[in-house]
């Protein structure tokens, strides 16, 4: 146990860290001022691109590709397929797996065949329609069960052992297996998929992107065009949402626009309709999960054997990452003895799935959650206390791929202080007395835990960039490789760069992200945008005020314990100065007032090809307690109280904090309740609008809904003013309102384990009633 | 005859005259008014994110309603006044509601922001809406927030919204109500050419004209389904004829026996009303689309269209309701229920077009119930939708009218299980089996994204049941999640 009592404190001085500010964007976004890529100007003579696909085609062989009608459309400037491509017909990330335009085939439905350019967004979209395109269909692997019988896979399989599962199920006094299906989720970000991209001298580009990985769009965009990366800026200063979604997913979009801008020489612009957007982007992935858990008469867990079956689609994309997550998470905050956590990363003809918020943990930590319920329903024992028997521990703390959970104890306080404050025992009895009195509606209750490992599992993408101007008059330029979609990450650093100059934030200039000002950057994704960029930021700010404090040093021959910027003053001895001034006065004396700050996360050692060594610089914690209600005559659901307690360490904003935990938590109640995404048999994706696809409503948040910060004291990693990264975890959460809903169905028949999936929607919980009400009581198991 | 549109925006009258039949309000604010402040999410009005506020006189008074600009068409704001995120802060400061949003952390990304902005206003306008959080939610059920999940925006709106409104626009609202008198003519409107146009006649008689010449033409009312053929199925829509300025096409008239829809009332107008037949069906009311679908969405329009969202006519199809058409020379009355032949087929004739439609009231040995079922409690679109009328004398069902959405092609009633039902007592649960049984053979569900064919059956018996448990005696509260408000002041 690290000894946390001896962490630094802040320093009192700070004005803005730890602070509750408003978003940076707050005013402009309600005044609609805030400035997305598609109300910017556009320049005279700018053109819109529109994506076309095979609307009749699945799979299959092209045939033909007749685009003649869609040329002589009015308003239609030029059309672009696949032959147009001066560069490298590939907008992956690292795969070479995914085309930006189909070259011989159709590998899934949306796929994009051309792109037309015309004089307006309308006249592009109208034209698209009258492409007729021939292909020789095949049969489409759509289910995870079709292909696992046709053995293919986007990427190897991976596994996670520890110990002898074999024999540890032989030993264990009891074996539950069962097959769990978890959907996927749409990101729905508000602003969709959008890009405009200039022409530049000597063939570059500009290239306005709403990516959280504007590196890999400059990148992207260069390898398509054939050019030096140094001929392509990419810029984003904010995202109408991101949640994962435009972290791969936006390389497409941009290539097509600085594809068409390379074509005509003007400026071309490309926003998705909405329900090409939902076709043609990739998803959360969706999970056939075959598990098996052996334990004790007591409930203790004895072995684990998981076989994680994931939808990846058609191509690589970050589906190894996002399933090393999802093994990674297998564990919950559960200690397993003896496991083997095996994953397969199914390769179907559907759209390639991607990052989602949470990258593959939440299907992971779910999945833990499912057998933990089984367990406590099989020895008949409350769910929660199988939860608690099972924690890590000072004596059982090391996770089935090595790393210990060193704040165990955190852990373990989190979770009693949220069975205390939900009262969680209290309602227990109520849920019974109602469930006692009502034939029809039944009440469920449940309290589930979250760990989440905090870093990039890729390790190259642990280091952040920043660069920091301070100009004569004092104010203050800031600029880092982070993307803002709507975290707060701008203010963030923000706060942290006015603190270390002792300045108030309104002189301190936050600017777009760009590809020119800090290079070489990762994605603005696992929940590190602030741990890393505002290290990298505060190291730039460091430096410059270094050297300040040197030039004040010489100028006042005084030591620098007498110098202390706060208050927009610099203090020397007795005298003080504005930050203008010094500014002014170093600049006179040539002093360098600008910085590019570095950072790169310590302590991590993963070796994924010996799966051996730390991968998570640490974990984020928090728990959740939900009471739901459902009709078990229509399987339709309530959330009647939330109760969220979360751990952020020291918090940097504890609003922005907040919010990110309350908008994680319903989002991933979304991914558990309403969320489905249903493909006809033909491998269509039929939920592609809000219309047919709900995310949560304002009416679906529970009445009484209680979120509180863990009083931390303060993360034990040297983090950022030992804060901890809020991003993700959040989202599972959510996994409390699952196991409400199936402590809910258990009622009905005590001894049998629900077959529920997810999403609950009211069809998944009625499946999951009628089966229940089938089932022989005193039989065990969901499977057997 | 005039041949431009004419608005209100920011204190000034807009006249415009190149009007495309086909433009929306969303268009012409980004493409051609180039203010962007409002967003367009997803284009058939169900995310929020491009909603505005539009005022028109409303029985004298000036009345703000919130419309999704994005499948709102251009030439349906002539005679209002339109506004938008813009126009909040025109003198520079925060709107109470802007204030109450930014300061209570109600963004987070930022772009369904200035939709939920235009809703608030208008709740901020709304007369006699009660502090609550249920009455919050309900009115921005049209808005989705990906970020913030929703809890800050309520929060703004419960400290902004239910004050006496003190902003600019209730300062000047004399001098708007003046202008939009101005406004107000009785011309009729055609903008365009044989070939193509947008007109809105000012009367019936020049209506029926105006459609008998062109029985090509699109009518359209609160255009939230025409919209989507615009900007969904991307259809040409050469000539467009809105009802809007049809003196009293409008009107809700409550009688003893029932309710008298006029053809372009909408579902926000005929609300109460609605809810005075029955706390059913004004909850069902209450959930059908969005407050922005409500203020623009018709019965009529969706009626006439035959449009397959169709969750209100299970419900008007069991309380009787009947439809009155009218073409140049003719009009017929007939019941609703006779009305939808097929999926997408419609028994409307030539150059005829629906002018309203009458719901009677349930006599009272009458119980009427319905549900309805989706993935989504609001703004989504029914898996079942389960109506049902018993007609009762001494505990036992003389008649019964049971009509179900989402079961066929088209909404139907249950012939077998209406057969079955007569003479069954209410005391006695054994006497419903054959007609719970029947409800197997009355329909043949099918499977797609809201729902299984087991799922729909297995539902709509669940629901027959409710019912009938229902008219024996069960309390409400026993069998449903939400029980109905007024049905708990019963």
């Amino acid at each position: 146990m690290t000894d946390q009592s001896a962490l630094p404190e802040t320093p009192a001085n700070m004005r803005h860290v730890h602070k509750p500010l408003n978003h940076d964007s707050a005013v402009k976004h309600v005044r609609g001022t805030a400035t997305y890529i598609d109300d910017m100007p556009e320049p005279i003579g700018t053109l819109h691109v529109v994506p076309g696909w095979a609307r009749q085609v699945v799979r299959g062989k092209l045939t033909s590709i007749d685009l003649d009608a869609v040329r002589k459309a009015p308003g239609v400037v030029k059309v672009l397929t696949a032959d147009d491509i001066p560069g490298v017909n590939d907008c992956s990330a690292a795969m070479g797996d995914d085309p930006v335009l189909a070259t011989d085939e159709i590998l899934f439905y949306g796929q994009v065949v051309f792109a037309v350019i015309a004089s307006s967004r309308e006249a592009g979209r109208k034209a698209a329609l009258l492409a007729r395109i021939e292909a020789q269909p095949t049969t489409p692997i759509i289910t995870a069960e079709d292909a696992v019988a046709a053995d293919i896979t986007v990427l190897p399989d991976y596994q996670f052992r520890r110990g002898s599962p074999e024999t540890g199920m032989t030993a264990a006094e009891n074996v539950l297996s069962g097959v769990f299906q978890i959907g996927g989720q749409e990101h729905f970000y508000l602003e969709g998929q959008v890009a405009m991209a200039s022409p530049q001298e000597d063939g570059g580009v500009m290239v306005y992107t709403s990516t959280q990985h504007p590196t890999e769009v400059q990148h992207t965009v260069a390898k398509v065009l054939g050019i030096p990366d140094a001929l392509v800026v990419a810029e984003v200063r904010r995202m109408g949402g991101g949640f994962g979604g435009k972290e791969s997913q936006a390389n497409q979009w941009a290539s097509l626009a600085a594809l068409a801008a390379a074509a005509t020489g003007e400026t071309c612009k490309l926003r998705l309709d909405r329900d090409d957007d939902m076709i043609m982007t990739g998803k959360r992935h969706d999970f056939r999960v075959e598990w098996q858990i052996g334990h004790d008469s007591q409930g203790r867990i004895r072995a684990v054997d998981l076989n994680f079956l994931a939808r990846c689609g058609y191509s690589a994309d970050l589906s190894l990452g996002v399933n090393d997550r999802t093994m990674f998470h297998a564990d919950s905050s559960y200690f397993y003895p003896d496991a083997v956590i095996r994953s397969r990363r199914l390769k179907t003809d559907t759209c390639s799935n991607t990052a989602f918020r949470g990258f593959g943990g939440p299907q992971g930590m779910l999945t833990a959650e499912r057998m933990i319920d089984a367990i406590a329903i099989t020895v008949g024992k409350d769910p929660l206390e199988i939860r608690q028997l099972n924690f890590y521990d000072a004596e059982h703390n090391l996770t089935p791929y090595g790393m210990p959970v060193e704040e165990h104890e955190v852990m373990h306080d989190l979770f009693g202080q949220l069975v205390e404050s939900s009262d969680y025992w209290a309602r227990r009895d109520e849920v019974r007395d109602f469930n006692s009195h009502n034939a029809v509606l039944k009440k469920g209750l449940a309290l589930t835990p979250v760990k989440f490992g905090i870093s990039f599992t890729l390790k190259h993408l642990n280091q952040a960039g920043a660069l920091v101007h301070l100009y004569t008059d004092g104010s203050v330029h800031l600029n880092h490789g982070g993307t803002e979609m709507g975290q707060g990450l701008y203010q963030k650093v923000a706060q942290v760069v006015a603190d270390e100059f002792g300045i108030t934030i309104d002189k301190v200039r936050i600017t777009a992200t760009n590809t020119s000002k800090v290079p070489n950057t990762g994605p603005t994704a696992a929940s590190s945008g602030t741990d890393l960029n505002a290290m990298a930021a505060r190291n730039a700010a460091r430096v410059i005020k270094d050297r300040l404090i040197d030039f004040l040093c010489k100028t006042h021959q005084c030591g620098a314990e007498a110098i202390a910027f706060q208050d927009n003053k610099v203090f020397v001895g007795e005298q003080q100065f504005s930050l203008a001034q010094v500014a002014k006065q170093a600049h006179l004396a040539r002093i360098h007032l600008s910085d590019a700050g570095f950072y790169a996360t310590p302590n991590i050692t993963w070796d994924r090809d010996s799966a051996g060594g730390r991968p998570f610089f640490y974990f984020a914690y928090g728990a959740a307690c939900a009471e739901v209600t459902i009709d078990t005559m229509t399987g339709e659901m309530t959330v009647d109280r939330v109760d969220l307690l979360h751990d952020v360490g020291h918090s940097l904003n504890p609003a922005i904090d907040i919010g990110q935990i309350e908008g994680g938590f319903v989002q991933g109640m979304g991914w558990l309740t309403t969320e489905e995404l249903v493909w006809d048999e033909q491998g269509r994706l039929r939920t592609h609008a809000p219309s047919t696809y709900k995310i949560p409503a304002a009416s679906d948040i529970p009445e009484d809904f209680n979120v509180a910060l863990y009083q931390s004291r303060g993360n034990p990693q040297d983090t950022i003013y030992r804060s901890k990264a809020v991003g993700e975890p959040p989202v599972m959460l959510a996994n409390a309102v699952f196991c409400a809903i199936t402590d809910a169905v258990a009622s009905l028949n005590p001894g049998v384990v629900p077959d529920l999936d997810a999403p609950a929607t009211p069809e998944a919980i009625m499946k999951a009633v009628r089966s229940i009400r089938r089932a022989q009581a005193g039989s065990r198991g969901a499977a057997e | 005859m005039r041949d431009t549109i004419r608005f209100l925006k920011d204190g000034e009258i807009v006249e415009l005259s190149e009007v495309r039949p086909t433009e929306t309000v969303l268009d012409y604010l980004r493409l051609r008014a180039r203010q962007t402040g409002t967003k367009e999410g997803c284009g058939e009005g169900d995310c929020g994110a491009c909603t505005v506020a539009v005022g028109r006189l409303v029985a004298g008074k000036l009345t703000y309603q919130p419309v999704n600009s994005c499948i709102q068409l251009l030439a349906m704001i002539d005679g209002a006044e339109l506004v938008t995120v813009e126009d909040l802060n025109s003198d520079g400061r925060l709107h109470p509601v802007q204030k109450a949003m930014a300061e209570l952390n109600g963004s987070q990304c930022g772009f369904c922001t200035p939709g939920f902005v235009m809703s608030l206003f208008t709740l901020y306008h709304a007369e006699g809406q009660a502090r609550s959080r249920k009455a919050v939610t309900e009115w921005i059920a049209g808005n989705l927030c990906r970020c913030t999940g929703y809890r800050p925006i309520v929060d703004a709106a419960l400290e902004s919204c239910f004050e006496s409104a003190d902003d600019a626009f209730a300062w000047r609202a004399n001098e708007t109500r003046e202008k939009l008198r101005e406004l107000a003519d009785s011309r009729d409107i055609y903008i365009g050419h044989g070939d193509g146009f947008v007109a809105s006649p000012a009367t019936l008689d020049g209506l029926a004209a105006l459609y008998a010449q062109n029985p090509d033409a699109t009518i359209v009312a609160g255009a939230t389904d025409v919209g989507l053929w615009i900007t969904k199925h991307l259809k040409d829509l050469p000539k467009v004829i809105w009802l809007g300025r049809i003196e009293g096409l409008d009107r809700v008239e409550e009688t003893p026996s029932g309710v008298l829809m006029g053809a372009t009332a909408t579902y926000q107008t005929a609300e109460a009303a609605m809810t005075r037949i029955s706390p059913d069906l004004g909850e069902l009311w209450k959930r059908i689309g969005s407050k922005q679908v409500r203020a623009s969405g018709t019965v009529g329009g969706n009626i006439a269209n035959g449009s397959p969202i169709g969750d209100t006519p299970p419900a008007l199809i069991v309380l009787g309701t009947t439809l009155e058409l009218q073409s140049k020379d003719d009009s017929r009355t007939l019941p609703l229920e006779d009305y939808f032949l097929d999926y997408g087929k419609q028994d409307r004739k030539t150059g005829e077009f629906v002018t309203g439609l009458f719901v009677p009231r349930p006599a009272p040995n009458q119980i009427f119930r319905c549900y309805k079922i989706s993935k989504r409690f609001d703004q989504d679109i029914s898996s079942v939708m389960g109506a049902f009328l018993f007609t009762v004398m001494d505990q036992k069902i003389t008649e019964a009218r049971i009509a179900f959405g989402g079961m066929a092609a088209t909404p139907t009633r249950a012939p077998g299980a209406e057969t079955s039902l007569i003479g069954a007592s209410l005391e006695d649960p054994a006497t419903w089996a054959a007609a719970m049984k029947a409800l197997m053979s009355d329909y043949t569900p099918m499977s797609d994204m809201r729902a299984g064919a087991e799922y729909r059956m297995e539902t709509a018996r669940a629901l027959l049941a409710k019912a009938l448990m229902e008219a024996s005696g069960t309390a409400a509260a026993q069998l449903r999640l939400r029980v109905p408000a007024m049905e708990a002041a019963e």
